[in-house]
C-alpha cells in the first residue's frame, strides 16, 4: 500500500509517548545516508560539494534571523565564518581533483581540523569540535540530498529519531512529534511530556509523505493522515478542551482538593531551567523530580561543581521556599553518559545504574555531593537516591554526603546535608521499604512497573504487561501505608502520576503526592479534582 | 613592499574563541592587503583571514598577538586589527 498516494483518512498507530492532540500540517524528515551516495565525476563532484555549502550557509543564515540569544546567534556566525573559509573548503576540493567523491573529501578535509580541536588542552577549544561536527553533518546531508533538518514551527513532525538538541530548537507551538524510533521513555519524549508537546513513537515514517494534514493523537498513539471532516471536527473539539485546560491550568493556583475535600499535593518533574521559565512557582508544589541527567548528557566534559552549584541553586531560588527534590545522576539503563556509564553491558537495566554507578564512580558522585550540600543553604532542597536495592547504599550515602559537607566547611564554605530521600524503584526494595532510613520516598514507577512485570517498557510487543497491574497497586499502596505510618512523605514521580486516567487509582492507594511534566500539571489537577473518594 | 608590523596582549577571558576569532577575521577580510597573525614576534605566520588558521593558533588569554601586513591599507588594517583586541572584541555594527 502506497499511501503517498492516498488521500482518504488514513489511521496508524503508534505507542503514545507524550500525551495531547495536534492538527497541523506533516512534514517528514529525511535521514542523511551520505554513505550510500555514489560519486559522480569530478566535475560533478566538484559542483556538488559547492552547492552543498552553499545551502548549508543559507540554511545557517535563515537559523541566525530566527534565534534570538547571542550565544546562539555566535555560534551560528562561527559555522558560517568556517564555511566562507577556503582553508577548510580548499582541501576538500583538492581532494576531489585527485578522485575522492564529494562525501569522503569533506569529510577529509574536516576530520583533521576536529581532530585537532579535541586535542586541546582548552576546554572551550575542546568544545568547538562538536561546532565543526555540526558542520560536517549539515554538508554531509545537503550532499545527500537531504532537506535540512531545521524543522519548521507549527508541524506535525515525522522522523526516524530525534536529538533532544533538534528539539529544543523547534518551535513546536500547535504542532506535534512522530517518530519510527525512541520510546516513551527517551529523553526526547521526556521533553515532549514537559513541553506539552504531543508525540508518539514506532510508527513506520518511511510511508509518510510531506504536505498532507494530519493529527498526532498523543493519547491513543495514532497518527491519522487526513483525517476526515468527522474526525477532524472531533479533534478541533478536543484541541478546544485542551486549551481551555491549559488556560484554567495557568489561572490556577493554591492546593488541589479532591471533590471530596482532601488536599492533594501536585509538584513537577523536570529536566534544566529552560523549562522553569515558563511556570509560576507560586502554582506548583514545587519541584517533585529534577533529572541531573540532563547536565551530564551531550557533552564531551562531566559538569563542574560549580556549574551544577549555579543549576541547582537557581531551582531552589525559582521555588521560593517550596521544596526542590534533585536526584543525584541516574545514568546507565536507557540512560547512558559517554565516559562515564559501563559500555557492552548484557542487560543494562539490570546493570551498574544509579547509585550503583555513583558508588563506584566516587570522583563524579563526590562533586555532585558538594555542589548539592552548597546550593542546600539557599532554601528547601532535598536530594533523592535513584535505583537503592539495600539500606546500605543509602547510609553510604549519607556518610558521603557529611564528608562533603566536612570539607566544605574546612574549606571555608557553607553547606548542609539535606533531607536525604530515595526512589521506590527496585521491587526489592519496595517489598521491605521499613528497612530504609530515608527522609522522605518517592516512587518511580516507570521501573517498578517494569521490574516487576519483567517486561520491558521499550518492548512494543509487552506494552500490555508493562502496564500498571494489580500488582503494581498492591506495592504502591504498601510502601505508601508504611511511609505514611512513619509519618514521612511519599510522592509518585513517574509517568503513571501524568494519566489522568490513573490518578484515581493512585488515590485509592492512599497517595497525596503527585510529581508530574509540566504539560500534564492541567489534566492531572481536572482528574484529582473529579476524585470523589475511594469507592468502599 | 615593506611589511608593517603590529602587536597587543589579548585579555579576552576565553581566549581566541569562536566569537573572537569570527570578529577577527571578518574585520581582517574588510581589507584588502594580505595579514598574517602570529602568537611570537617570528611567527610561525597564518592567514589573519581564515577562521580555520585562527582557530587552529588556540591561542589563550594574555597571549600577545601578533600582526604583520602588507599592501596598500596595511596600516589601517593593522590599527584596526590591534583597536579590535584592545578593546575585548566589542559588539560592534
Amino acid at each position: 500500500m502506497d499511501l503517498k498516494t492516498q488521500r482518504f483518512a488514513h489511521r496508524i498507530n503508534g505507542r503514545p509517548a507524550a500525551p495531547g492532540v495536534a492538527l497541523a500540517p506533516l512534514v517528514r524528515l529525511t535521514v542523511a545516508k551520505p554513505e550510500g551516495r555514489r560519486s559522480g565525476s569530478t566535475g560533478s563532484e566538484r559542483q556538488a560539494l559547492a552547492d552543498a555549502i552553499e545551502a548549508s550557509k543559507s540554511d545557517l543564515i535563515g537559523l541566525t534571523d530566527k534565534v534570538e540569544d547571542a550565544d546562539a546567534q555566535a555560534i551560528l556566525s562561527f559555522q558560517i565564518a568556517l564555511l566562507e573559509d577556503e582553508n577548510l573548503s580548499g582541501p576538500a576540493f583538492a581532494g576531489i581533483a585527485d578522485g575522492r567523491g564529494a562525501h569522503q573529501a569533506w569529510c577529509a578535509a574536516v576530520d583533521p581540523e576536529i581532530a585537532s580541536c579535541e586535542q586541546a588542552e582548552d576546554s572551550y577549544f575542546r568544545a568547538r569540535a562538536s561546532d565543526l561536527r555540526d558542520l560536517r553533518d549539515r554538508v554531509l546531508r545537503h550532499l545527500a540530498g537531504e532537506i535540512d533538518q531545521a524543522v519548521p514551527a507549527g508541524a506535525i513532525v515525522a522522523a526516524e529519531d530525534m536529538p533532544p538538541s533538534v528539539f529544543l530548537a523547534t518551535d513546536w507551538k500547535d504542532g506535534g512529534l512522530v517518530l519510527r524510533r525512541g520510546s516513551p521513555s527517551s529523553h526526547v519524549a521526556i521533553l515532549a511530556r514537559s513541553r506539552g508537546v504531543p508525540m508518539i513513537v514506532g510508527v513506520d515514517v518511511e510511508q509518510l509523505e510531506s504536505g498532507a494534514e494530519a493529527v498526532v493523537d498523543g493519547d491513543a498513539g495514532a497518527l491519522i493522515v487526513n483525517p476526515d471532516p468527522a474526525q477532524r471536527a472531533d479533534y478541533r473539539r478536543r484541541l478546544t478542551e485542551q486549551a481551555e485546560a491549559h488556560k484554567a491550568a495557568s489561572s490556577f493556583s493554591g492546593p488541589v482538593l479532591t471533590a471530596n475535600g482532601e488536599p492533594v499535593k501536585v509538584m513537577i518533574n523536570i529536566t534544566g531551567l529552560a523549562e522553569l521559565r515558563e511556570i509560576d512557582a507560586s502554582k506548583v508544589d514545587g519541584i517533585g523530580l529534577m533529572r541531573t541527567e540532563f547536565l551530564f548528557q551531550g557533552r564531551k566534559e562531566l559538569p563542574t561543581e560549580q556549574e551544577q552549584y549555579q543549576v541547582y541553586r537557581q531551582m531552589t531560588e525559582w521555588a521560593d521556599g517550596r521544596p526542590v527534590i534533585i536526584r543525584t545522576l541516574d545514568a546507565g539503563g536507557d540512560k547512558p553518559i559517554e565516559g562515564l556509564t559501563e559500555k557492552g553491558e548484557l542487560n543494562p537495566f539490570l546493570g551498574v545504574r544509579g547509585v550503583r554507578l555513583s558508588l563506584r564512580r566516587l570522583d563524579v558522585f563526590r562533586l555532585q555531593l558538594r555542589a548539592l550540600a552548597r546550593a542546600a543553604v539557599i532554601g528547601n532542597l532535598k536530594v533523592m537516591i535513584p535505583m537503592v536495592t539495600v539500606p546500605e547504599e543509602l547510609d553510604r550515602c549519607r556518610v558521603l554526603f557529611q564528608s562533603a559537607v566536612d570539607e566544605l566547611r574546612s574549606e571555608g564554605c557553607e553547606a548542609i546535608v539535606p533531607p536525604l530521600g530515595m526512589m521506590v524503584e527496585v521491587p526489592a526494595a519496595a517489598l521491605t521499604i521499613e528497612d530504609f532510613e530515608a527522609d522522605f520516598f518517592s516512587i518511580g514507577s516507570n521501573d517498578l512497573i517494569q521490574y516487576v512485570a519483567a517486561a520491558s517498557r521499550d518492548e512494543p510487543q509487552l506494552a500490555d504487561l508493562a502496564r500498571p497491574s494489580r500488582a503494581i497497586f498492591n506495592l504502591i499502596r504498601h510502601i505508601v501505608d508504611h511511609v505514611h505510618r512513619s509519618g514521612c512523605e511519599v510522592s509518585l514521580c513517574g509517568d503513571l502520576a501524568g494519566e489522568p486516567g490513573q490518578v484515581a487509582a493512585l488515590l485509592d492507594q492512599g497517595l497525596r503526592i503527585f510529581s508530574v511534566a509540566p504539560g500534564v500539571l492541567a489534566n492531572v489537577r481536572a482528574a484529582i479534582a473529579r476524585y470523589p473518594g475511594k469507592v468502599t | 613592499m615593506n611589511k608593517l608590523r603590529a602587536s597587543v596582549l589579548m585579555r579576552h577571558e576565553v581566549g581566541l574563541h569562536a566569537r573572537p576569532s569570527v570578529k577577527l577575521t571578518k574585520l581582517a577580510k574588510a581589507f584588502e592587503s594580505k595579514i598574517d597573525l602570529g602568537l611570537s614576534p617570528d611567527g610561525p605566520w597564518i592567514d589573519a583571514k581564515s577562521i580555520v588558521k585562527v582557530m587552529a593558533t588556540k591561542a589563550p588569554k594574555d597571549s600577545t598577538i601578533y600582526f604583520r601586513a602588507e599592501g596598500r591599507d596595511a596600516r589601517a588594517a593593522l590599527d584596526a586589527l590591534v583597536t579590535l583586541v584592545n578593546e575585548d572584541f566589542p559588539d560592534g555594527p
